[in-house]
């Protein structure tokens, strides 16, 4: 080969691979404007926002619209911020997560350990779950919670304890964990389907239980899909604002997706866009941080010694 | 009355049928190999005598106490499979200490019962890593800790050494000999290799598409094969098997193979093989090791019938400790295992011995042994 046609193949590489930067780096900056337009918004005062150009750095930095948000916005007729709704999303959120996920991997131990007959045919209708729309389910779902809630009226009356049913924290940790199961058992028991039948079996001829294999064996091994399920869990149990608008929709037990929307929907006065755009911030914030904290544990190759690699 | 006794044990699953009646007794001490190509159920029958699969029919019994129907864990059983199963989130002593903890023996009870295994398997230093961090090697010798530590009545053992190199696996096998002769404890082994079979079993069962064909010491599952299969499957390289035709000569019968290069050769055929009589002047199938066909100088002196014949030798194979020659016989590729310095040369005639005390006949119909 030449050297010309050479430098002709290198500049032909060059080309190519400024045009593939360039399109990844355009598209990142489209993604990233609007969070990049939230945060400097929220740090803004409104006469800046009012006179300024809304990609312009905020002149004077400043925390209040972050504290008013968190501490003193009103959320309908309430003025004492979005906090209280923070810590109500959280109550739900994590017994949701914990439930679906420990649900999902008992599902997925046995659809792959413990088969009976018929499995596959139990596992393509949990399967079906994941395509249900969300709206399909909301009356029948509204009823069903509306017995549940009449029960625990009965039980609280006989028993003296109603057992949180009724409670709309807990009728929405109910339909979360139901409506998260397919998506849970469905990664479980794709990521057991590969899990060495020869460690359970080695585990029955050490006279280890049906619980025992599950905890001290398939569970420690599981960390890579745990981490995913709870990212997805999280961030789709966080984010819900259909099952939370239409099951806790108002009053003291709403999450911060409905607060949130009553915040930006409120009328009276002035938009303050950058209490406004905090508050966002704020919901937004715990499911970035599930992402940063958790996606380091994003490992391979855990199983690498149990079977020859 | 046998250690280990298994009578008319069938395993089906729906309509397929995978141990089509198994019967095998073996003594107290016993090294019992199961060997058989792959889907020969030799597997699927090691499963069941460790309770992880169920039976469907027929019964097993360890020291005359049957143990069909219990857990996999009350069976007084310890098993090494082919993987090695090692648990990866346990240290080597988590391990080895798993089955005892999951039985409530008391940690320091362990902690004494892991020295002494890893005593015996020279494991010491590795008691702290995890599997992940081991060789080969070491995750076998782990696996047979693990196998060890409870003093189990009965060994199972599933192909433990097939996901090794051949070096390891040379050394392991002598290990898991040694380790037999030394605890005398009743073993049952899974394999495929017939050299280990050979080298390992007291006792070999050959099976084939779910049925034992034949049980036995390891010599005589090579001397007198009961069929074809076993004949072929055992031994290597393979015992030739060649068509030949029974004929009567003046003193006695006679075997006439076809040669290249030559007319048919006839070798007599022992007084004893009386039973050949009823194949008179037919087909039948002339089975001879490839080391009771040699050179004549390195044929056994001892034979009671050996014959000398001239063959075209096609092909000179010097393997370092014998040479190997391929000629035609009877239509077939025949080899014969010659001394190393045997002169031979490929494309020339060369001298054979074939030593008849040797020989098998089976008939081609049924593939049983005839003689």
């Amino acid at each position: 080969m030449s050297a010309a046609a050479l430098s002709h193949g290198q500049n032909n590489r060059w080309i190519g691979r400024i045009a593939i930067y360039g399109l990844l780096i355009l598209f990142a900056i489209l993604y990233l404007m609007p969070l990049f337009v939230m945060l400097v918004t929220s740090f803004k005062t409104m006469d800046e926002i009012q006179n300024g150009n809304m990609l312009s750095l905020p002149q004077a930095p400043t925390i209040d619209p972050w504290l008013k948000a968190w501490g003193e916005t009103c959320v309908g007729l309430t003025c004492a911020g979005i906090k209280g709704y923070f810590w109500n999303s959280l109550k739900m959120v994590v017994p949701a997560v914990a439930i679906s996920t420990i649900l999902g991997a008992l599902n997925g131990y046995v659809l792959t350990k413990w088969r009976f007959p018929g499995h596959t045919l139990v596992f393509g209708l949990m399967l079906f779950a994941c395509f249900i729309p969300f709206q399909s389910v909301l009356l029948p779902m509204a009823t069903i919670l509306g017995s549940l809630g009449r029960l625990g009226v009965t039980l609280q009356d006989q028993v003296g304890l109603s057992f949180g049913l009724g409670n709309p924290t807990v009728n929405l940790v109910i339909v979360h964990v139901i409506y998260g199961l397919g998506f849970t058992t469905l990664f479980f028991r794709n990521y057991y389907e590969a899990f060495p039948n020869e460690l359970v079996r080695a585990a029955q001829v050490d006279g280890a239980s049906f619980f025992q294999i599950f905890r001290r064996i398939m569970l420690p091994n599981s960390l890579p899909i745990i981490v995913v399920t709870v990212i997805y869990q999280f961030t789709n149990i966080w984010n819900d604002f259909l099952f939370a608008s239409a099951y806790a929709g108002s009053g003291e037990s709403m999450p911060m997706t409905v607060a949130l929307n009553n915040v930006v929907n409120t009328s009276t006065g002035v938009v303050e866009y950058n209490v406004n755009m905090a508050a966002a911030m704020i919901a937004a914030m715990p499911t970035l941080l599930v992402y940063i904290v958790a996606g380091r544990y994003f490992v391979r190759g855990l199983m690498a010694g149990a079977v020859k690699g | 009355m046998a250690f280990l006794h298994i009578s008319g044990l069938r395993k089906r699953y729906g309509a397929l049928e995978i141990l089509k009646g198994i019967d095998i007794e073996l003594d107290k001490g016993g090294f019992l190999v199961l060997v058989g190509p792959s889907g020969c159920g030799k597997s699927t029958l090691l499963n069941t005598i460790a309770g992880l699969e169920t039976i469907t029919e027929g019964d097993i019994k360890v020291d005359e106490r049957s143990i069909a129907e219990l857990h996999p864990s009350k069976r007084d059983i310890a098993m090494v499979f082919q993987s090695y199963a090692l648990y990866p989130n346990m240290t080597v002593a988590g391990n080895i200490a798993f089955g005892m903890e999951m039985r409530g023996v008391p940690a320091d009870e362990r902690k004494l019962a892991i020295d002494k295994v890893a005593k015996v398997l020279q494991i010491g230093h590795l008691l702290d890593r995890k599997p992940s961090q081991l060789s080969g090697g070491q995750r076998q010798r782990v696996a047979m800790g693990r196998a060890l530590v409870r003093d189990p009545k009965l060994f199972l053992f599933d192909e433990p050494l097939s996901n090794l190199d051949a070096k390891l696996r040379v050394d392991m096998r002598t290990e898991i000999k040694r380790l037999h002769q030394t605890t005398g404890k009743t073993i049952v082994y899974v394999t495929h290799d017939q050299i280990e079979a050979m080298t390992l079993a007291t006792k070999i069962a050959v099976m084939k598409e779910g049925i034992v064909q034949q049980f036995g010491t390891p010599a005589e599952i090579y001397n007198n094969p009961a069929n074809m299969f076993v004949a072929d499957f055992m031994g290597s390289p393979a015992m030739n098997l060649l068509s030949g035709r029974i004929t009567r000569e003046p003193n006695g019968l006679a075997v006439a193979l076809e040669r290249a290069g030559g007319e048919a050769i006839r070798l007599p055929v022992a007084a004893a093989m009386s039973s050949l009589a009823p194949y008179e002047n037919r087909e039948v199938v002339f089975g001879i090791r490839p080391e009771a066909l040699t050179d004549p100088e390195g044929a056994d002196r001892h034979a009671q019938f050996l014959c000398e014949n001239d063959c075209l030798i096609d092909v000179v194979e010097p393997a370092g400790s014998d040479t190997f020659a391929v000629t035609k016989l009877g239509g077939r590729e025949v080899v014969a295992r010659l001394r190393a310095d045997a002169r031979i040369r490929a494309g020339e005639m060369a001298r054979l011995a074939f030593n008849l005390d040797k020989a098998v006949f089976f008939d081609p119909q049924t593939q049983a042994r005839i003689a």
